[in-house]
C-alpha cells in the first residue's frame, strides 16, 4: 500500500470517529448523568439522516437542513424524555432497556411508514463537491474535511459548555450526585430534559453530516447504536473525553481493519473492545465501580 | 418462591394442551405452535439468567445460532444425521461457547455487561453474515432432517413435522421441569442471592464469578438446544438469528411475561407470537404494535403478566 493511500484511510478513520463521537458523547453523558440506557439513540441519528434527505430535497441545501432538523430533533428529544424516559429516572437498566426497545421499533416503522424501504441518496454540498489533492493520485473529500472541522467544533463546544459553563457544572455535579443538587435548589428535572434533547440533537446532527456520504437508509441507525455502545464501553461509560478517544480508536480501526484484513473487518472494532476491556474492565477513562 | 395455585394447575393443563394440538391436523397451526413452544424454552432459558442470577444478556441468540449453524454443518458438511450424534455436538458446542464468552464477559458487570454481550453477538452476526464460507446473508438450508435410528432402521424422523412438533414438546417441559429444579436447589438459591447482593455472598465465601459462569453455560447449553430445535424444524439458518434485534426480543419476551418466575416468559413468548400473527394481519406496520405494547408494559405493567396472576405479592 502507497503512503498517500494509507494516509487517506487514516483521515477517513479519523473522520468516521468524530462523527461516531457526536453520537457517542451524547449515549454516554445520558447514561452517566440519567443513568438510562438508551437504545433509541441509534433512531435518532437515522432520523437525522432521513431528515437530511427530505428538507435537503424541499430547500436544496444541507446547511437549511441543520438550521431546520437539529432544532426540530431537540424537540422530538424533550417530547420522548418527558413522555416516556422520565418515568424510567430510579427503575432497573432491564426497564429502560426494554421500553428504548420498544422505542426503536416505533421509530423504525415511522420511518418505514414515512420514506418506505428505499435507500435516499443525499446530495453533496455543491460548495464542497471538491477533492483536496494527496500526492500525485489521492484526493481527499472536500466535504470529508469540512465534515471533521464541523465535528471538532462541536466537541469542543461540548468541552466548554461542560467544563466552563453553570450549566455544564450542574450536569457534572448531577452526574455524581443528585440528591445534592436537587437540595441546593437546582431544577434538576429540567436539566435533565435539557440533557436529553441535546444529546438528541447531535446524535441528529451527526445523522445529518453523514447523509451525503452514506445515504439514508433502515436499519443504519441500529448499526451507528451499537458500534457507538462499543465507544462508549472502550472510553468508559459516563466520561466524554473517554467517548472522544473511544470514538477515534473505533473509527481507525473500523476504517484500517477493512484495508487491512477485508475479510473479517467488521470483527475487527469487537477484537478491539475485547482486547480494552480484559485489560481495563471499567474501559479507558471509567470510573472504579465504589465512585457509582 | 411456591407457584400461586391457579397457575400450577393452568401449566398442567397449557401442557396437556399444547400435546394435544396435532391432533387438530392443521399444519399451519401445528406448525405455528412448535415455533412458539421453541421461543417458550428460549425465553425460560434467559429467564435463569435474568431472573434468577440477574444477568441481562444480549449473548443469549449467539449461542441458539451457533447450535443451528453447526447442525447445519454437521448434516450438509459430513452426512451426520443420527440425533444421537448431533444434538449432543450442537449442545456441548454452545455450552462451550457460552463458557468462552461468559469468561470473558463476566469479568464486567451491570450496564458493561449488557453492552459486551451485545458486542459479542453482534461480531458473530458479521462474522456469519459477510463471510461466504459460513454460508453470508442468504443462511444455510439443512438438506436433511435429523433422526434416530436403531440398529439401520430410522425410528424417529424429525423430518416429520408431528414429530418434531413432539420433540418439541418434550424438551420443552423437560427444560421447564429441569429449571424449576435448579432454581429451588441450593444452586439457585445462590444465583438469587447473588443477584440481590453479590458483595455479601463473596464475604461469605462463594465465588460468585464461577456461579454465574455455570447460570450463564447452563442457560447458554439451553438456547442451543432450541437452536437445534429450531433449525431441526425449519431445515434452515440464516444470520438473523444472531442479530441484536433477536436477542432484544427474546429478553422482551422475558420481560414482558414476569422475569424470575420461570412460567411468565414461557406466558410471554405465547403472547408475542400470538401478538405478531395477528397485529401481522391486521396491518403492515405490525412492529409499530409490538412496539407499543412492549412500551406499556414497561410502564404500566412494571413486573410483567405474571405479576397480574400473583396480585400485589412483592
Amino acid at each position: 500500500m502507497t503512503l498517500p493511500l494509507l494516509l487517506l484511510q487514516l483521515l477517513n478513520g479519523v473522520e468516521y470517529g468524530l462523527l461516531l463521537f457526536l453520537v457517542a458523547s451524547g449515549l454516554t453523558l445520558i447514561f452517566g448523568v440519567l443513568g438510562v440506557l438508551n437504545f433509541a439513540h441509534g433512531s435518532f441519528y437515522m432520523l437525522g439522516a432521513y431528515l437530511a434527505y427530505w428538507l435537503g430535497e424541499r430547500t436544496g441545501s444541507l446547511a437549511a437542513a441543520v438550521a431546520i432538523g437539529v432544532p426540530l430533533m431537540f424537540a422530538v428529544g424533550f417530547v420522548v424524555e418527558r413522555l416516556a424516559i422520565s418515568r424510567l429516572y430510579g427503575r432497573d437498566h432491564l426497564s429502560q432497556l426494554l421500553l428504548t426497545y420498544g422505542l426503536v421499533l416505533l421509530f423504525n416503522e415511522l420511518q418505514r411508514a414515512l420514506f418506505g424501504n428505499d435507500v435516499h441518496g443525499v446530495p453533496t454540498p455543491r460548495a464542497l463537491a471538491f477533492g483536496l489533492p494527496l500526492g500525485e493520485l489521492q484526493a481527499w473529500p472536500a466535504y470529508r474535511a469540512f465534515t471533521c472541522v464541523a465535528c471538532l467544533a462541536v466537541a469542543a463546544a461540548t468541552r466548554h459548555v461542560l467544563l466552563r459553563t453553570r450549566f455544564g457544572m450542574r450536569v457534572r455535579a448531577g452526574a455524581v450526585n443528585p440528591e445534592i443538587v436537587e437540595a441546593l435548589g437546582i431544577d434538576v428535572r429540567r436539566l435533565l430534559s435539557i440533557l436529553f434533547s441535546a444529546g438528541t440533537a447531535l446524535a441528529a446532527l451527526a445523522g445529518i453530516l453523514a447523509a451525503p456520504l452514506t445515504t439514508a437508509y433502515p436499519g443504519m441507525g441500529e448499526g451507528v447504536l451499537i458500534v457507538s455502545f462499543v465507544v462508549v464501553v472502550i472510553g468508559g461509560i459516563g466520561s466524554v473525553k473517554g467517548a472522544f478517544f473511544g470514538a477515534l480508536l473505533v473509527g481507525l480501526a473500523d476504517t484500517l481493519g477493512k484495508v487491512l484484513f477485508p475479510g473479517v473487518s467488521s470483527a475487527m472494532v469487537y477484537a478491539v473492545m475485547a482486547a480494552v476491556l480484559l485489560w481495563r474492565p471499567r474501559g479507558l477513562f471509567g470510573q472504579p465501580a465504589e465512585a457509582r | 418462591m411456591t407457584l400461586p395455585r391457579g397457575v400450577r394447575a393452568a401449566l398442567l393443563l397449557g401442557a396437556l394442551a399444547l400435546a394435544l394440538v396435532p391432533l387438530s391436523g392443521d399444519r399451519f397451526w401445528v406448525q405455528f405452535v412448535a415455533k412458539l413452544m421453541i421461543g417458550c424454552l428460549f425465553a425460560v432459558s434467559l429467564d435463569l439468567l435474568v431472573g434468577y442470577a440477574g444477568l441481562v444478556s444480549l449473548a443469549h441468540s449467539a449461542f441458539f445460532g451457533l447450535s443451528a449453524y453447526l447442525l447445519a454443518a454437521l448434516s450438509n458438511g459430513l452426512g451426520l444425521l443420527s440425533a444421537f450424534v448431533t444434538l449432543p455436538l450442537c449442545i456441548a458446542f454452545a455450552a462451550l461457547a457460552a463458557l468462552a464468552v461468559g469468561w470473558l464477559t463476566l469479568r464486567t458487570s451491570g450496564v458493561y455487561f449488557v453492552m459486551v454481550t451485545l458486542a459479542f453477538t453482534q461480531m458473530l452476526y458479521y462474522l456469519f453474515g459477510e463471510s461466504p464460507a459460513l454460508g453470508g446473508s442468504d443462511g444455510v438450508y439443512i438438506a436433511q432432517r435429523p433422526r434416530l435410528a436403531i440398529l439401520g432402521r430410522t425410528v424417529v424422523d424429525l423430518g416429520d413435522p408431528t414429530v418434531a412438533y413432539a420433540a418439541i414438546w418434550l424438551a420443552l417441559v423437560l427444560c421447564f421441569v429441569l429449571l424449576w429444579a435448579i432454581v429451588r436447589a441450593p444452586f439457585g438459591r445462590v444465583l438469587i442471592a447473588i443477584r440481590v447482593n453479590e458483595p455479601r455472598m463473596r464475604t461469605l465465601g462463594y465465588r460468585t464469578r464461577r456461579y454465574k459462569l455455570g447460570a450463564f453455560v447452563l442457560g447458554g447449553a439451553l438456547a442451543g438446544l432450541a437452536g437445534y430445535l429450531d433449525a431441526t424444524l425449519y431445515g434452515f439458518v440464516n444470520p438473523a438469528q444472531f442479530g441484536w434485534r433477536q436477542s432484544g426480543l427474546v429478553l422482551v419476551t422475558v420481560l414482558l411475561g414476569g422475569k424470575g418466575t420461570l412460567y411468565g416468559p414461557a406466558i410471554g413468548a405465547a403472547l408475542l407470537a400470538l401478538l405478531e400473527h395477528f397485529a401481522e394481519r391486521a396491518t403492515e406496520h405490525w412492529n409499530a404494535v409490538v412496539g407499543a405494547a412492549v412500551i406499556a408494559v414497561v410502564l404500566f405493567l412494571p413486573r410483567g403478566v405474571a405479576g397480574l396472576l400473583e396480585g400485589h405479592r412483592a
